[in-house]
């Protein structure tokens, strides 16, 4: 910030480096220990859900590795086998292996996670930014049918709705989009709303040019901060969801190794082999815990305000 | 008519109530009656979702694993629920009961009426609800105010690693892990002689039974996380305040600065979050009753979404509205009383 | 002069924050005489409320005072023991701050906020310090004090609020009153009756005042004397009168050529100093001042001046000193001033990266 005057009349700054928004909100990312550590585990998470469905048929990676077996091929004469080499983590009471169950399951709940966001991010965004933009009646209903919607709880309307549309990876997606993206909505109109009453917004209004360019121009940049932090903290609150409600035997059914439902088939038998539920119950809190690290990181990085 | 002033989740009843007229001294009166009102339209709108997405779905309360009923007695028994009807006047047969307080009879558990059901489960989901929440309101706002006021000690570091930990693991993990600790590694432990009991609650009224420690836990760690995390953040930005500084530099004791002037402020957000609290602790008894076998409203609310049982899903549905909305209310009106910022303005 | 109340002697305070050492007070020696009025002048960030601040001890994390006495009645504040230095706040020294918007709790009854500066110290009964409160509103001019003490800060103006304030700070009778920009956040007619208050009070009770500001128009009005801070530093200090007509340090004369005055007419342009304060982290050798300084010669840019008297009383911290500047590079120096919309701007700049330092620094 050092400032060189140079002679009389003349101005000179040493204008601060332009380190962008993003180059900025990334080395304060790094700082944070915690949030890079979620990351490195998502990442990793990602790379081994992928892995377990690769190339082609199920539990692929591992099982050309010699190291488990396909996450449906059963053994039950082998059944809650201890880990070994063959089976690192054991086996369930059908003697199916857990590790690529568990990775299996891994892609089932980062695609809910994750995907499901794009659905939030579409029908959120455009409901808020109709709502913000035309305001009038439009608004008025958006704002009442949130009212409705904050009188359900968010585990109870999905239970309703995934009950409506029968249990399946699908019916949960759609599900989630359908409950969570009330949030994001209000978030979005806010952002609008703001953005309209700014003077160049409405200087355009009177001379006639239409807003909506402008609006959408200024509310990217404004916007996607918040938005990416919202959605980021949604990824682990759709995972619970999902786990929760397989849990409950509404969501994924079996065979489909969800977490959820491994946790359910486990805890069953939980007297038998308490393994059953201890990897799979680790795995969710462990995904959940890493996504709430990285939005934890992601929001003091990406709004100054709440920085510290 | 809203309500003014540091209040985010605030929600207000709709302005077409606005021709109520107003006075001064009864403003609160007349917005408690608005907002009671407001609830009518809610729980109607409440109804007819419930209500659409249930004759939505596929399959009915008939279906049976293994062996199907019979054509013939399906249609019977549709006839005798009077599901045979049109859907829209089957709404409105619903509606008209309701208004009546008659939520119809359960499909599954013949001649059982839904408000014989929840009256049978709500004791237990009450008092495992009132015990997690007496217990959770003052351990989590504690850890937060300690947190706080030892930002960046031991104790500090402590408390809110608990809590990130506890905010991000599902319920039915922690209390599938208690189970595995308490009642299963302790039973091995002792050779059998102590450990937790894992099924049930025997008395519905008894909030001292032991059988309720693990459920209690299980359905409190996240909110009390939640609390806990929201009180240490709020009591930080309080203790930056202009205020703080001048209640410093009056001379006042220490204890003096943080109840009169600290925790006086930044509790109020907490007041706020009690809405969401309660929220999660019925959804929280949907898991937690099910894993403890607990025959509470929650897990007759789960059993009979698998059970496609619409009567018992649409009447356990309206009651769980109906007490957001209540303690959505209170927790309002309580705002107005905490905060004198606030006005209850047109 | 009465006899020496405050003494300031070398006082460093420090912000240890992530990008190094924020030297925000860097060696400050300073009195106040009983029943004085002082000024401490200089831009934002310059270290005056810092320098306030260390008085009561209540200097923010991560700040600290690093080393210096500062003595009250020839008690040294440093080396209280806790129980001492929370006696000492509000009773002996009182402080009133900037923003009367926020330094009042908005969810405490103004009056019991001014009846707790009494009951935290044993001058006054409790009883007594009830009946107290509504006489104290009443000094500081709070019409129907009697109701107004059950309102809550809320329903209070912001005029309403600072006197509330004042009188919070008289409550126990201090004989120091440390004023941090008082009047900054209040619109200018209600400013006018804050300082008219405070003039009075200061000649009714004999508060000796230590008042923190930017602006030289308060401090002409309200103080006997005056010191100017820049960078941590103090860089002149006298009597208002003689630094008012002869200031001898480029700074001083460029703050009061900043000053628009009613009674000369508006042949010259305003004065702006330009450029921004310096980073104090890592600020510029010699003079802090030279590289904003019109008046620099190359002595300045390598060794920095010490305080020396220049006239009776008066002491300034500066190579060239502006007597000794020629008139037509004075001249050359008004002409090259900016616009007054230049110089609002860079202002403005300026005020936003000090408060950014601030930020820094309180965080």
């Amino acid at each position: 910030m050092a400032t060189a005057i140079g002679l009389a009349g003349q101005v000179d700054w040493d204008v601060p480096e332009q380190t962008g928004l993003w180059k900025d909100a990334w080395v304060r990312f790094r700082r944070n220990r915690l949030a890079v550590a979620g990351l490195v585990v998502i990442v990793l998470m990602i790379v081994l859900a992928l892995g377990a469905r690769l190339p082609t048929a199920p539990g692929g990676l591992w099982r050309i590795l010699h190291l488990t077996n396909e996450p449906f091929l059963q053994d039950v004469t082998n059944s809650y086998a201890t880990p070994s080499l063959q089976h690192p983590l054991g086996t369930d009471i059908l003697g199916r292996d857990q590790l690529s169950r568990i990775l299996y399951g891994a892609s089932i709940s980062l695609t809910i996670g994750i995907v499901v966001q794009f659905l939030i991010l579409g029908i959120g965004g455009s409901i808020g930014m109709a709502a913000g933009y035309f305001g009038g009646w439009i608004d008025n209903l958006l704002m009442r049918f949130t009212d409705i919607m904050y009188a359900f709880p968010d585990l109870l309307l999905v239970l309703v709705f995934v009950a409506a549309f029968g249990p399946s990876f699908w019916s949960i997606f759609i599900a989630l989009g359908l409950v969570y993206w009330v949030g994001l909505a209000r978030l979005v109109r806010g952002q609008v709303l703001s953005i309209k009453e700014k003077e160049y917004v409405e200087a355009a209004i009177m001379t006639g040019t239409s807003p909506l360019k402008l609006i959408v121009k200024h509310l990217v940049p404004n916007s996607l901060g918040p938005v990416i932090v919202t959605l980021t903290f949604g990824i682990p609150a759709a995972i619970f969801t999902e786990a929760a409600l397989s849990f409950l035997g509404i969501g994924i059914r079996p065979p489909e190794p969800s977490w959820g439902v491994m946790i359910e088939d486990g805890y069953a038998g939980i007297f038998a082999d308490p393994r059953q539920v201890i990897f799979p119950g680790i795995a969710v809190a462990l995904t959940m815990l890493s996504f709430t690290f990285v939005g934890d990181g992601l929001r003091d990085a990406l709004d100054p305000r709440m920085r510290r | 008519m809203s309500v003014t002033a540091g209040a985010p989740f605030r929600r207000g009843a709709p302005s077409f109530l606005s021709w109520i007229p107003t006075g001064r001294g009864t403003t609160l009166t007349i917005y408690i009656v608005k907002r009671l009102l407001w609830m009518i339209p809610v729980l109607f709108f409440v109804i007819v979702i419930t209500f659409v997405l249930m004759h939505l779905a596929p399959g009915s309360p008939w279906d049976r694993e293994g062996r199907q009923l019979s054509p013939q007695v399906v249609e019977n028994l549709n006839i005798k629920y009077g599901l045979d009807k049109p859907l829209w006047q089957q709404f409105v047969i619903y509606v008209w009961g309701v208004i009546h307080f008659d939520f119809g009879d359960s499909l599954r558990q013949p001649g059982q009426h839904v408000s014989d059901l929840i009256l049978v489960s709500w004791p237990y989901t009450f008092t495992l609800g009132a015990v997690t929440f007496i217990l959770l309101v003052p351990i989590g706002i504690g850890l937060g105010v300690i947190a706080a006021l030892r930002q960046n000690s031991l104790v500090d570091y402590t408390a809110l690693g608990l809590a990130t930990a506890a905010a991000s693991t599902p319920n039915f993990v922690v209390g599938i892990f208690l189970i595995i600790i308490f009642a299963l590694g302790m039973n091995k432990l002792t050779g059998g002689t102590f450990y937790f009991p894992t099924g049930g609650m025997p008395s519905p009224f008894n909030p001292f039974q032991v059988e309720l420690i693990m459920p209690v836990i299980t359905l409190g760690a996240l909110p009390t996380a939640y609390i806990a995390r929201l009180t240490r953040s709020s009591t930080l930005d309080t203790l930056r305040q202009d205020f703080v500084r001048t209640a410093w530099a009056k001379g006042l004791k220490a204890r003096l600065v943080v109840v009169r002037h600290v925790l006086k402020n930044s509790l109020i957000p907490v007041v706020t979050a009690l809405g969401p609290t309660f929220a999660f602790l019925i959804t929280g008894s949907f898991i937690t009753e099910t894993l403890f076998s607990i025959p509470g409203i929650g897990r007759t609310f789960v059993s009979s979404i698998a059970a496609r049982d619409y009567t018992v899903i649409l009447g356990t549905t309206i009651l769980f509205a109906l007490l957001i909305a209540l303690v959505n209310l209170v927790v309002d009106v309580l705002y107005v009383f905490i905060d004198p910022r606030v006005r209850l303005t047109e | 002069m009465g006899q020496t109340l405050l003494q300031i002697e070398d006082l460093h305070t420090q912000f240890f924050t992530s990008r190094g050492v924020v030297r925000a007070v860097d060696g400050v020696s300073l009195h106040i005489d009983a029943g004085e009025t002082l000024g401490v002048v200089g831009e934002s960030g310059c270290g005056k409320t810092i320098t306030a601040l260390s008085v009561l001890r209540l200097v923010p994390e991560p700040g600290k005072i690093t080393s210096g006495r500062i003595l009250f009645r020839g008690r040294d504040v440093t080396k209280m023991e806790d129980e001492e230095i929370r006696d000492f706040r509000g009773s002996d020294v009182a402080m009133i701050f900037q923003d009367p918007m926020t330094s009042l709790n908005p969810v405490t009854k103004v009056g019991f906020q001014i009846e707790e500066a009494m009951t935290a110290h044993n001058r006054f009964s409790a009883s007594l310090a009830k009946t107290r409160v509504v006489e104290l509103l009443k000094r500081v001019r709070v019409p129907a004090a009697e109701t107004r003490v059950k309102d809550y800060p809320h329903q209070f103006s912001g005029g309403m609020r600072q006197r509330a304030m004042i009188a919070m700070g008289l409550a126990n009778e201090p004989s120091l009153l440390i004023a941090d920009e008082p009047t900054t956040a209040l619109d200018v007619t209600v400013q006018a009756q804050i300082i008219q208050l405070m003039k009075q009070l200061n000649r009714e009770l004999g508060t000796a005042m230590m008042l923190i500001t930017h602006n030289m128009a308060l401090v002409a009005s309200l103080c006997q004397r005056v010191v100017v801070m820049y960078a941590g530093r103090i860089v002149e200090e006298g009597p208002v009168e003689q630094i008012f007509r002869s200031p001898q340090h480029p700074y001083t004369w460029s703050l009061l050529r900043s000053v628009p005055r009613v009674d000369e007419a508006r042949k010259d342009r305003l004065v702006s100093i330009r450029g921004l304060p310096p980073d104090l982290t890592n600020p510029p050798p010699g003079c802090k001042f030279h590289p904003r300084c019109p008046f620099v010669v190359d002595r300045c840019r390598v060794e920095e001046p010490s305080l020396g008297e220049v006239a009776l009383n008066q002491v300034a911290r500066c190579w060239v000193l502006m007597r000794n500047v020629k008139e037509e590079d004075v001249a050359a120096a008004k002409a090259s001033a900016l616009s007054i919309e230049a110089a609002q701007k860079l202002k403005a700049d300026a005020e936003a990266a000090a408060a950014e330092v601030d930020s820094v620094a309180g965080s």
